[in-house]
């Protein structure tokens, strides 16, 4: 990417003029919309919730970055990536290997984890060594999955790969990186996944008070990650992206650079991924294939359809609801949570395309227009 | 030289599997546009018909050869039902009917569950498939033998359909040009049931040769599933011929892969060249030309 390609980009980083982009909230509902998360989540749920449903709260707003992420690449640009588990992935790796690599130094140890040892030959690869620095480790959680997304999205973006070609790549990508990670046992702990972490940049996990200081790092990220979102939402490149997922070749016609502007908000739904999966580790406490995989993969795509795939809030409460009614219905009547999940997608995404959040607007529309609601019910029929 | 005939043996029967798993897939989307997620499922039923035509016709090889045409109408209807219920109103959003068919494909997961349980059930497999033939110093089991020739039955009977036939006609009609050919005055509604029809009975019989060479499950299908878009994917849309060279290509490079190294690092290897090579052709081997811009 040169520089000539770079600075217009960034300039259209100012907030767009006076016409609104259809799904962008004013400035004043967003803000109240934030407060209102800051105080379901670092007020409300601290004093209404155990400790153990709190840090089960922290897992789905993990989920709800990822969401937020999603919200921008699928339903402000378009693409649909049922992929985003390589990013979570690499975040979430990228953390589980530095606490691993630093609870082994504990104690006088010998700096190699468990795992290693038991899979491998008891050494550390030197691919793994940078990962024992703090600094490093928070960069790379942000920046490596960024990169994989640059070099991924601006290639088959600039070949005009898209739509299904590009979902489909996507799940073929992160098929092929499961199966590379179930392949190397000794390195990333295989199948098991790598787990019994004893402590985060030197807290103790065991400690209730550490994990509810997770708890609370996890909800303040969410709170910065809407915050991004309606800032890109409403900037002039917001606009540009959803302009080009509607009309592309106009967008190209009239001299923009489409792969630069989808690579863009790939990157940063790529980004959001890492520091979620990254988040996810200490919270839950273990890391393993069946967390990023093709199904999870999609998984992280349903509460996103549900609650407003364009909207700024739908992702993240969408995820948050979806994985809440997940966790407490799937354990007690796990038949009927996967046909309820199944019905619902097919339904939401076949009779309510714009998700839950596009409800008040169609209601109001349809009381503001009875008659022409009932015209067309009577043309369906 | 007998290792490179037994991987390229070995590459042939993956890629008649993969074939037979993708065929149904290369005529919906190369016609619909539509990513049926539920085509793995419609596999699953498939496999699940063997299973259950096996429980009435105790002899393996009777009950092998009834379940074919069984489970290509049982896969077929499942397809039906999508496409009148679901699908034809969505048309026009393809991105979103992958999501729906993959709700639809949980639903039919979980029904198999309730309905024949979790547990693998087990196929016999007849004995007249129990053999070995050996071509040159490479050992081919009689099973993957069965579902070379099945695929390549099954690749011959389509285009000799689509060919020669008067629904073939309007098929190739409508995957040129459904406008021009609505215009001519072929019902595009009653060629996409049909399509579907077809395709998703070509998935009941890929589901029928997987219980010879697999355990049958719920998640019988979803194995498949990855692998056989990336062969609609290389093939190029509603191009059989490009089916037929992407999946014997795909299985065979993924033989030799696994030569060198183990067979996961084979898988994934494979995945990042058709990644590179989607690059090199996004449209796949064969494009269909059309003057529509995007």
């Amino acid at each position: 990417m040169s520089a000539t390609g770079l600075t217009p980009l960034l300039s259209r980083l100012r907030p767009r003029s006076a016409d609104a982009v259809k799904g962008v909230p004013s400035t004043a509902s967003a803000v109240i919309g934030i407060a209102a998360f800051a105080v379901a989540l670092l007020v409300l749920a601290p004093l209404l919730l155990t400790q153990f449903e709190i840090t089960r709260l922290g897992k789905f707003v993990c989920f709800a970055i990822v969401a937020v992420g999603i919200g921008i690449a699928w339903g402000r640009g378009g693409m649909l990536s049922l992929g985003q588990g390589i990013f979570f992935g690499l975040g979430a790796y990228t953390m589980a290997m530095h606490m691993k690599l630093a609870d082994a130094s504990l104690d006088g140890g010998d700096g190699v984890p468990d795992f290693m040892k038991l899979y491998g030959d008891g050494t550390v690869p030197w691919w793994w060594e940078p990962l024992r620095s703090e600094a490093f480790t928070i960069a790379a959680i942000v920046l490596l999955p960024a990169l994989v997304a640059f070099i991924l999205g601006f290639a088959v973006f600039t070949r005009r790969v898209k739509g299904a070609y590009f979902a489909i790549l996507s799940q073929a990508l992160v098929a092929a990186f499961v199966v590379l990670i179930i392949g190397s046992q000794a390195t990333t702990g295989g199948f098991n996944g790598i787990s019994n972490f004893r402590t985060w940049f030197g807290f103790v996990l065991a400690d209730p008070a550490n994990k509810r200081m997770l708890y609370f790092i996890a909800a303040g990220t969410l709170l910065v990650m809407l915050l991004i979102a309606f800032l890109l939402m409403r900037s002039r490149y917001g606009e540009l992206l959803v302009a080009t997922r509607d009309a592309e070749e106009r967008v190209r016609f009239l001299g923009y650079n489409p792969a630069l502007t989808k690579t863009a908000a790939f990157v940063v739904a790529a980004a959001m991924a890492g520091i979620a999966g990254a988040l996810f580790v200490p919270l839950v406490g273990i890391i393993s294939p069946q967390d990023i995989g093709v199904v999870p993969s999609i998984g992280f795509l349903i509460g996103v359809a549900v609650g407003g795939r364009s909207s700024l809030f739908g992702p993240a409460l969408g995820a948050i609801a979806i994985s809440w009614a997940e966790s407490s219905l799937s354990s007690s009547f796990p038949d009927i949570w996967t046909y309820f999940q199944g019905l619902l997608l097919v339904l939401v995404v076949a009779l309510l395309p714009g998700g839950l959040a596009s409800l008040p607007a169609l209601l109001r529309r349809r009381r503001r227009h009875p008659s022409t609601a009932s015209e067309l019910e009577v043309t369906a029929a | 030289m007998s290792t490179i005939l037994s991987q390229l043996v070995a590459g042939i029967s993956i890629g008649s599997v993969l074939l037979l798993v993708a065929l149904g897939l290369v005529l919906i989307f190369g016609q619909m546009g539509v990513i049926n997620m539920a085509h793995g499922e419609f596999i699953m039923a498939g496999a699940y018909t063997a299973w259950t035509v096996q429980q009435v016709i105790h002899d393996a090889g009777v009950s092998l050869l009834v379940s074919i045409p069984v489970a290509f109408i049982v896969g077929g209807l499942l397809g039906l039902l999508l496409e009148e219920v679901l699908l034809r109103h969505m048309y026009h959003r393809p991105l979103d009917t992958l999501l729906a068919t993959w709700g639809v494909s949980l639903i039919l997961q979980q029904a198999a569950r309730s309905i024949f349980g979790s547990p693998n059930k087990e196929i016999r497999s007849p004995a007249w498939l129990g053999g070995n033939i050996e071509i040159m110093g490479a050992v081919i089991p009689d099973k993957r033998l069965f579902i070379f020739a099945l695929a390549i039955l099954a690749v011959i009977a389509l285009s000799a359909l689509l060919r020669f036939s008067p629904l073939g006609r309007r098929i190739r009609a409508v995957v040129l040009n459904r406008d021009l050919a609505e215009t001519n005055g072929i019902s595009t509604r009653k060629i996409d049931r049909t399509t579907f029809f077809l395709g998703s009975g070509l998935a009941g019989v890929a589901g029928v040769a997987l219980t010879l060479v697999g355990s049958t499950g719920p998640t019988l299908g979803s194995n498949y599933i990855v692998d056989a878009f990336l062969v609609v994917v290389i093939g190029g849309i509603g191009q059989i011929r490009g089916a037929v060279i992407a999946a014997f290509g795909l299985g065979i490079v993924q033989a030799f892969i696994e030569l060198g190294t183990t067979a996961s690092v084979a898988k994934f290897a494979v995945l990042i060249l058709v990644v590179v090579f989607l690059q090199w052709r996004p449209q796949g081997i064969f494009v269909v030309r059309t003057r529509s811009l995007a």
